[in-house]
């Protein structure tokens, strides 16, 4: 066996990358096997991602069925609820550049929640049917109000309201919401100009 | 009345080292007992170097900023060039021709530096980077130092030494091999024969003529640093230990094969420049002050290593550019324990793993 | 002797703490209105029980503590509310919150107060209750409401915090010089509270030794009941910011309070010796927390001190009192200089945590200099007391990187600005700081509402999709009901036709008459059946087609744009008559201006509508 691998050169190379081969795939095998990543499904990652608002302007029913529109390949600037920021994370997650929303979808706004004037409700339930989390209280023929800490602010009640009387307001602001902003640049990033008007001032 | 808002502190220190200037000002000003040994044994070579150096430095970087639309003067006002200026200047050997500093200021201040985003944004030492750049194409113009003024040659003319920076005469009769060259050429001689014999070791007791005083300059200038507490004491202690204790283990008893004692290490070559003025650059070295011990000692390390086994006599700088490819590594380790924390944590820490 | 520990970093800011001890505690003229916030603390803002107009005697409680984490607010002064309403807060962000407004009537007549003249008699509970009626919060800086630290169960030690590190405030210095048997008693009041107490201990500073001598004094002269525990005084040496809770924790126990939690999770509760000192008045006296001493202090002032100030009195009274000179100052700070806020309206009030306000001049405190690059010389994290990598977390702030700023624990930070008062390139740290956790706190809100919103939409998805699937369930069983009542009529039918068969066979003869019938009446069935599925069919038909008709479509499209216009037109009725009622009936300004907003709104409904109608005819 020996003799014959000596003798032949040929042979014997082809046993050695067939000996090497055999190994390493083995190794490689174990290994996929033995530290095989338990990760979430694209789609959960993507959905946890999206706001959740369900409010279809993707023009898809809800975040979910988009989140699984992007792993088809649509495009992730679909989200003005998220906004740039949402897209920024899609873009992180994906790896791949982070485009500007797409205003054809709507324009990034401030956070609003719905508010029905239950004083103008005549209770025709429409509302309740639309709103994709449940946020609506209320019954046929009686007043409907909006679980303001549930309302994603999606917009999607005020159109079938017969009466007109579901308000997007905007979220306030409270004392416990408000954080300090980053230093602005244009604050800190110093100008000769300035430096020589210090300059001469001192 | 206008009121501002800004965020506190309302206050700020007023010490002696209250500013970025300020302290590359105090780094300024502690290179000079080094300058001036090394132009008491090498002559005006040293100064000449520093005046190029600091006119094509301070040139690339107000160009450089003009490109990046940047304040030109706001930014010159760091006095970071002129410390990167004067690093590379005395790192050069004296009586370098003019282009090599030009060439070096080049890659330290627009490649090393601005490409990367400007101060504080660079991964690499930008005066050991332009150094490196010269070292590896232009290795014999930056191996040829003057022989010591001591051994009895005196010093170039001045009009000699604008010759050999601006039209390039040769000095061939003027140079001679440094210590660090005679000890990793030395064939058969034991460490004290070659003392006696050597040139580069006439009038040295520890580690050649002129490299010694020049090495006790910067040691002095480094040692006012640390007084003035520009950076503490960890980096520098860090590679000096390193550097003094590996040749303990292969002084070999001063043979023929010896690499060299312990304190012939500490005082050749760039060692103690590097040890106070370069690797205690805060950009590019580590973090947390474990981190920049280890990151001393592994430059400690690594200088012993090239030194004796390398292709090159010094290496302080290939030491310096590899530690700071090492130095994000060496501070995900290295986060200090957070009050409040039973231990110490990997900066790598997975948000679930807590 | 106890072992004084160390903790790490800190620095030595020029302490500036002379220019207010000079003088004692005065006291300044009432002002013309007090504005007290609802909520001064962390936590739930009271709910007021007074209305407009209503007069309130002094140390009537004007709002009461909503929840837990509240407290009450009493009337600082007699007079008459005058409104219940938004008034900008004393606070970094500007904002308004809602505050009651009261004008002092000059009177200053106190209410009638429960004093308690045998303190040591009552219980934990009784105690409690009595500090939380009298509506007490930190007076040390963050005004986190008392009680609520003394509910703490397995309390070994508490801490009195005499500290007060921060350069200008000498407020907790004054009072000690004043009142140091008034706050030992409080200690002493405060430590029954806790069943398993060990150890009572005073933190303060070696820069006041006026404070540490009157403590001395009154700690000799302190009647020894044998049955209290003794009161330790340890002297902490000057270093910045050795008053934080956890640092001086640390320097007192050499113990750290673990990461997020409190220190009641090792055991200790620490409060501010002015807290001490009106939770035994509380006690005692009966008195509820409406004054409190500030030091007011900076150059731009004429006059530099400590002052009793009323809660609520506007900060621009207390500076006018003082002789502010606005031209030479560019900033209102409220507490020290190195954790306190700038305010832009000076008409914010003196809340239960002001302890300084400071108006220093432009020489004085300068306006930072131009923030230059992060070279990364780590000063910073060597004059960081939590051990934190500042200029790490200034990187990753700056990148808004969440996971490495949690990484880097940056929710350790203090926010004492150690880091910032050190950094040579004048990098505001803190407000990156601030702001990074503020947006990861804002991420982290808008995460729970999204998984909220998640779950109830796919719970709505859900139950939708059950409802289908019963409607659906409903449907085949109904189907199948139907074909199995189809196949029992048609085997009765063949049952019968066999039948049938049978005796027409049998009667073939004789009763043809009968048997053609028979038949006859069979396919006389069928053919209504059939006559009626046709008809279904043909209507069915009908429909689908009229649907698909344009003119009947065009004609319905008419009909619901009338309709529309007739409903847009009623509700423009509706909205403009409800705008005049309000207008009769004198309603607020906001009210009218969303009202004819509303009206507004659906002339422009009505326009569109009665567009669309034009179009569509």
């Amino acid at each position: 066996m020996i003799d014959i691998l000596l003798q032949h050169p040929f042979i014997s190379a082809l046993v050695a990358l067939g000996l090497l081969a055999g190994t390493f795939g083995a190794v490689l095998g174990f290994a996929s096997v033995k530290f095989k990543v338990e990760g979430d499904p694209l789609v959960d990652q993507i959905d946890e991602l999206l706001p959740q608002t369900q409010c279809g302007q993707c023009g898809h029913p809800g975040c979910r069925p988009y989140a699984q529109g992007i792993v088809n390949g649509e495009a992730i600037n679909k989200c003005p609820p998220g906004g740039q920021a949402t897209i920024n994370a899609l873009a992180d997650l994906l790896d791949v550049e982070a485009p500007s929303l797409d205003e054809e979808h709507g324009q990034e706004d401030i956070k609003k929640v719905a508010f029905i004037r239950e004083d103008e409700c005549i209770g025709c339930t429409k509302c309740i049917q639309a709103c994709p989390v449940d946020a609506i209280l209320g019954a046929a023929k009686q007043m409907h109000t909006v679980i303001a800490a549930e309302c994603t602010g999606c917009d999607l009640c005020v159109e079938p309201c017969p009466v007109d009387c579901i308000d997007m307001i905007p979220v306030e602001s409270t004392l416990s919401d408000w954080h300090w902003e980053l230093p602005n640049p244009a604050q800190i990033i110093a100008t000769d100009r300035q430096n020589q008007e210090e300059s001469q001032a001192a | 009345m206008s009121l501002m808002r800004p965020s506190s502190p309302h206050t700020h220190s007023a010490s002696s080292i209250s500013s970025t200037s300020s302290v590359m000002r105090t780094v300024v000003l502690a290179t000079l007992p080094g300058l001036i040994a090394l132009t008491h044994f090498f002559g005006v070579g040293s100064i000449l170097n520093l005046l190029l150096a600091i006119i094509f430095c301070l040139g690339f970087e107000t160009l450089a900023l003009k490109l990046r639309k940047k304040p030109v003067l706001f930014y010159l006002g760091d006095y970071s060039a002129l410390v990167t200026a004067i690093l590379l200047a005395l790192a050069v050997p004296p009586y370098a021709p003019w282009w090599l500093i030009a060439t070096g200021s080049f890659f330290a201040i627009v490649v090393a530096k601005h490409l990367y985003g400007g101060l504080g944004f660079n991964p690499f030492n930008p005066a050991m980077v332009g150094y490196v750049v010269l070292l590896i194409s232009f290795p014999v113009e930056m191996t040829q130092w003057r022989i010591p003024a001591i051994e009895g040659l005196g010093y170039l003319p001045l009009l000699d030494s604008l010759n050999a920076i601006f039209a390039g005469a040769h000095l061939d009769g003027f140079t001679s091999a440094t210590p660090l060259d005679a000890i990793k050429h030395n064939q058969g001689l034991t460490v004290e024969d070659l003392y006696a014999t050597h040139s580069a070791f006439q009038s040295a007791k520890i580690a050649g003529t002129g490299w010694e005083w020049v090495n006790i300059g910067f040691l002095v200038g480094g040692l006012y640093l640390l007084y003035q507490k520009v950076f503490t004491w960890h980096a520098p202690v860090g590679m000096l230990a390193a550097l003094f204790i590996l040749p303990v283990f292969f002084y070999d008893g001063g043979s023929s094969a010896s690499a060299g004692s312990p304190f012939f290490h500490l005082f050749s070559g760039a060692t103690m420049l590097g040890a106070f003025f370069i690797i205690t650059d805060p950009v590019t070295s580590a973090t947390s002050t474990l981190g920049r011990l280890i990151y001393g000692a592994a430059i400690g390390a690594l200088v012993f290593i090239i030194r004796v086994w390398g292709n090159y006599p010094d290496a302080v700088a290939f030491a310096v550019l590899l530690m700071n490819f090492a130095a994000p590594f060496i501070d995900y380790y290295t986060v200090p324990r957070t009050y409040g924390h039973e231990r110490a944590q990997s900066a790598l820490r997975k948000e679930d793993e807590h | 002797m106890r072992k004084i520990f160390d903790f790490h970093g800190g620095i030595h800011p020029p302490e500036n703490k002379h220019q207010s001890t000079q003088g004692g505690i005065e006291s300044i003229a009432l002002p013309k209105e007090l504005i007290i916030p609802l909520n001064q603390h962390v936590g739930a803002a009271a709910d007021p029980v007074v209305e407009t107009g209503q007069h309130v005697l002094k140390g009537q409680l004007i709002a009461e503590a909503h929840g837990f984490v509240s407290a009450n607010i009493h009337a600082p002064t007699s007079g008459h509310i005058r409104a219940i309403e938004l008034r900008t807060a004393n606070h970094a962000s500007g904002m308004a919150v809602l505050s009651i407004v009261l004008e002092p009537d000059g009177e200053d007549r106190w209410i009638e107060l429960e004093s308690c003249d045998q303190p040591e008699t009552l219980d934990a509970q009784a105690i409690i209750a009595k500090v939380r009626a009298a509506g007490l919060a930190g007076m040390g800086g963050a005004g986190f409401p008392t009680s609520v630290k003394l509910g703490g169960k397995d309390i070994q030690t508490l801490i009195l915090n005499a500290a007060e590190c921060e350069p200008y405030i000498t407020a907790d210095d004054i009072l000690l010089r004043h009142y140091a048997a008034e706050v030992l008693a409080g200690a002493q009041l405060l430590a029954r509270v806790f069943p398993r107490l060990e150890s009572i201990l005073i933190g303060i500073e070696d820069n006041k030794p006026e404070a540490i001598a009157s403590l001395e004094h009154a700690l000799a002269a302190q009647p020894n009941t044998g049955n209290t525990l003794a009161i330790e005084i340890v002297v902490v040496p000057t270093k910045y910011p050795s008053g934080g809770e956890k640092q001086l924790i640390q320097l007192l126990t050499g113990k750290e309070v673990p990461s997020g939690k409190i220190p009641a999770a090792i055991g200790i509760v620490m409060q501010n010796v002015a807290t001490a000192r009106a939770a035994w008045r509380a006690v005692r006296y009966g008195e509820p927390l409406i004054s409190r001493i500030t030091t007011v202090v900076g150059k731009a002032l004429k006059k530099q001190g400590n002052i009793e100030v009323l809660i609520g009195t506007p900060i621009a009274h207390v500076l006018s009192e003082r002789g502010f000179r606005e031209t030479e100052s560019e900033r209102v700070v409220v507490g020290g200089p190195m954790m306190g806020w700038a305010i832009e309206d000076t008409l914010a009030p003196v809340v239960k945590a002001t302890n300084c306000l400071l108006l220093p001049s432009k020489e004085e405190l300068p306006a930072a200099p131009p923030e230059q690059a992060c070279i990364r010389c780590g000063l910073c994290a060597e004059a960081c007391p939590a051990e934190l990598l500042p200029q790490q977390l200034y990187w990753y702030a700056r990148a808004e990187d969440q996971e490495k700023l949690r990484a880097y624990n940056i929710f350790d930070c203090i926010e004492c600005g150690a880091c910032s008062y050190v950094c040579p390139s004048s990098i505001p740290l803190v407000q990156y700081y601030r702001a990074a956790k503020g947006t990861i706190r804002q991420a982290e809100k808008d995460k729970r509402k999204s998984d909220q919103a998640r779950l109830r939409f796919e719970a709505r998805q859900e139950r939708i999709a059950k409802a289908e699937a019963e409607k659906e369930a409903k449907r085949l069983e109904r189907k199948k009901a139907a074909e199995e009542a189809k196949r029992k009529l048609a085997e009765k039918q063949a049952a019968e036709k066999s039948a049938s068969a049978y005796s027409a066979t049998e009667s073939a003869k004789d009763s043809t008459k009968d048997s053609a019938k028979k038949d006859a009446g069979e396919p006389d069935m069928k053919a209504i059946k059939s006559e009626m599925v046709k008809e279904a069919l043909a209507a069915a038909a009908a429909k689908k087609s009229a649907q698909q008709d344009d003119s009947s479509e065009a004609e319905k499209e008419l009909k619901r744009l009338q309709r529309g216009l007739s409903s847009a037109e009623s509700r423009l009725e509706r909205a403009r008559a409800t705008l005049l009622k309000n207008q009769e009936e004198g309603a607020d300004a906001t009210r009218l201006d969303t009202l004819a907003a509303r009206v507004k709104e659906a002339e422009q409904k009505v326009n569109d509508a009665r567009k669309k109608l034009e179009a569509a005819q």
